[in-house]
């Protein structure tokens, strides 16, 4: 991919000030994503994955928060930095170049509006045309993604669909401009596994069909696995892990990633054991000590020489092409300790 | 939508019917005899035996009732002879202490307490609303903090404190309404600006109250509102502010006020009685107080009960069907 990515994230922190203390909920994020291409950002509640993704789309409200760094939009006009533009500049860009979908779509949808209401609203925000043109364009996308008697059914009320339905409707309005970018939090999350995966195939099939930039937000690692180029493994704030489905998959480096996968169950394996989880408790945001903020958790730390974890915060390491990792444990016990835990 | 209408309806009916027989009950177990009552304290039975029979009132209760009913078709003839007299369809009955048909006493009071509830609602429903959404949209600064003191005071203010200090210390220090000519009924077809004056400070003082319950009701309404997924959908879609406000945060919001204004409205409708009796308005409530209090006069209470009562369930049914309009939840649920 020669191209230049849509999106480039550098540097990227936002903290919320609160009564107790700033609570830093993403910490130095770097990322890029290109169209067409899938980044899954994995990591379990309150890591930061949401707090990014709605800092790129400009969702924070900056008075009561304080965002720092930049995240470029590479658009045909030129690169805009939609962390220092104007919120009105920012706000002319979402649902136009990018787009965010939701991970629970009972309650995303006005239960005022009907569904062709709502999708026309978003289309005519960037759209000349009659009423007849936008609900025409409606029809077309509630087609696309899927829902049977569209005609029929965009004049009904969100409260007439079903959830998997419901998202289906998501979809539509979030790609009814055709953005450059689609962020998807948790777009399956809240709904039932069979529909799950009939969703997830529509965005994977939307996201070709519209050539999309794609960041996939989940705590679903089977869902990564499904569709993602890369992926970011995030924790406590910070990106822990990077680098290309693959290598996280067979060749994970930090021991939160391991932890992550080893807690997934495995179909098909024989000897089926209890699944192993992740002990502890994410630490909390405010006020983060210096060292390794998986530390307390983790089982390898003590491998580590020099107290290493707890004295110097790691940094993000080359471990291969495209795969960087946050963390102190030396190579040679990387190895035996990918080899204890059965490894993949 | 039809079928609901026509349930709807039947079942509005049957309530008002129940409430009227209640309220007919109750006067008819009442240990006072509204015979006696038509006369002095020196009265002969023969006086007052005569009286029953002229006002239906020796007959059973319940043919007393159906009588009541008949009347409210028909009208209503009362005694024979050369005493006999005729209140019209829409009898109430008699009231023998003012010597009108309750009809008559009613539909003059009517229209003053319409005028105060009409004035008033406009008044506390604009304020209350508006003042409610500016607080929730300066949550937390000075702004807001001024509404909620605005709220306290309004709220734990009773309208006959306010109603008396504005009075005293408004209405008549400015010699802004004449004190000869309080509480003088003036139609608004025949001089408007007489009007507005005899009810503009009955409107402050009502609308004081209520426009306290609605900043608080409204604030928080859309408070929550805000914080709904949808409207982080609509942000999402690109949406200016100010649209997000006026088409998805106030829609949500209001819906709820609607009931509310509604049911305040209408229980205004069945009289106002302390704001009437400070401002000396001929309303309802001072018609209904001066019954009660002063004379006994049961046909009178007994009307403006029914009336009140009737208000009250026509406004709950109105406004049940505007809010299936407004919530489309309800319209298929129906």
């Amino acid at each position: 991919m020669t191209k230049k990515p849509f999106l480039e994230v550098k540097n990227l922190n936002v903290a919320f000030p609160t009564e107790d203390g700033l609570v830093q909920a993403s910490n130095d994020i770097s990322f890029t994503v290109a169209r067409g291409e899938t980044l899954a950002v994995v990591g379990e509640s309150g890591s930061g994955k949401s707090v990014t993704s709605l800092a790129v789309m400009g969702l924070h409200d900056r008075k009561r928060t304080q965002i720092t760094g930049q995240a470029f939009l590479n658009l045909e006009s030129g690169p805009v930095d939609v962390i220092s533009a104007d919120e009105e500049v920012v706000r002319k860009l979402r649902g136009k170049e990018m787009s965010m979908i939701f991970q629970d779509p009972m309650s995303a949808l006005h239960p005022y509006y009907s569904i062709g209401n709502q999708l026309i609203e978003a289309w005519a925000l960037y759209n000349e045309g009659s009423k007849e043109d936008g609900k025409k364009r409606a029809i077309e996308m509630l087609d696309l993604v899927g829902i049977p008697a569209a005609t029929k059914r965009v004049d009904e009320f969100p409260h007439q669909f079903s959830g998997g339905m419901r998202q289906r409707v998501m979809i539509a309005m979030a790609l009814i401009n055709n953005p450059s970018l689609l962020i998807a939090d948790e777009p399956t999350t809240a709904l039932d596994v069979t529909v799950q995966s009939q969703i997830l195939k529509l965005i994977r099939d939307m996201q070709k069909e519209f050539n999309t930039a794609l960041i996939l937000i989940t705590h679903d690692l089977g869902v990564v696995a499904e569709v993602a180029d890369r992926v970011n493994v995030m924790y406590a704030g910070k990106i822990v892990e990077s680098g290309g489905a693959e290598d996280i998959y067979y060749r994970p480096d930090h021991p939160y990633s391991i932890g992550l996968l080893n807690s997934i169950p495995k179909i098909g394996e024989l000897d089926a054991k209890r699944l192993v989880a992740i002990p502890g408790q994410p630490p909390s945001l405010i006020n983060l000590p210096v060292g390794c903020s998986f530390r307390a958790r983790c089982s390898f730390a003590d491998r580590v020489p020099n107290n290493l974890c707890a004295t110097t915060t790691p940094t993000l390491n080359e471990k291969g092409s495209q795969h960087l990792s946050r963390c102190h444990l030396p190579e040679s016990e990387l190895v035996k300790a990918r080899a204890e835990i059965g490894g993949r | 939508m039809l079928k609901y209408l026509a349930r709807r309806l039947s079942a509005t009916l049957l309530v008002i019917t129940l409430v009227s027989m209640s309220v007919f009950g109750i006067f008819a177990v009442l240990p006072m005899d509204p015979a006696a009552l038509t006369c002095g304290k020196a009265c002969s039975p023969t006086v007052i035996e005569g009286n029953r029979h002229r006002l239906g009132l020796d007959v059973p209760v319940h043919v007393q009732y159906g009588r009541f009913v008949k009347g409210l078709f028909v009208g209503r003839d009362y005694g024979d002879g050369a005493a006999a007299f005729h209140c019209p369809a829409p009898a109430f009955g008699y009231s023998f202490n003012r010597h009108e048909c309750v009809t008559k006493l009613v539909g003059e009071a009517f229209p003053v307490t319409l005028s105060l509830a009409v004035g008033a609602f406009i008044l506390w429903l604009s304020v209350g609303v508006s003042l409610g959404i500016w607080a929730a949209r300066k949550k937390n600064q000075w702004q807001d903090r001024a509404a909620t003191a605005f709220v306290l005071v309004g709220t734990s203010l009773p309208t006959f404190i306010t109603g008396i200090l504005i009075l005293l210390f408004v209405a008549l220090k400015f010699n802004l309404i004449n004190p000869l000519e309080m509480g003088r009924w003036v139609s608004p077809l025949e001089d408007p600006v007489a009007w507005f004056r005899t009810f503009v400070f009955p409107w402050i003082v009502l609308a004081l109250l209520y426009a306290a319950g609605y900043t608080r009701f409204t604030r928080s309404n859309v408070i929550e509102t805000s914080s709904e997924d949808y409207i982080r959908t609509a942000r999402a879609k690109g949406l200016a502010e100010k649209d997000i406000l006026r088409k998805h945060t106030l829609r949500a919001a209001l819906a709820p006020i609607i009931t509310l204004a509604g049911l305040d409205f209408a229980g205004l409708l069945g009289g106002a009685i302390i704001t009437e009796g400070i401002f000396n308005l001929p309303g309802l409530g001072r018609l209904s107080i001066r019954a009660v209090l002063n004379d006994y006069d049961l046909p009178t209470i007994l009307a403006t009960t029914i009336l009140a009562a009737t208000f009250v369930i026509v406004a709950n049914l109105l406004v049940d069907i505007l809010y299936a309009y407004i919530d489309p939840r309800v319209r298929v649920a129906s």
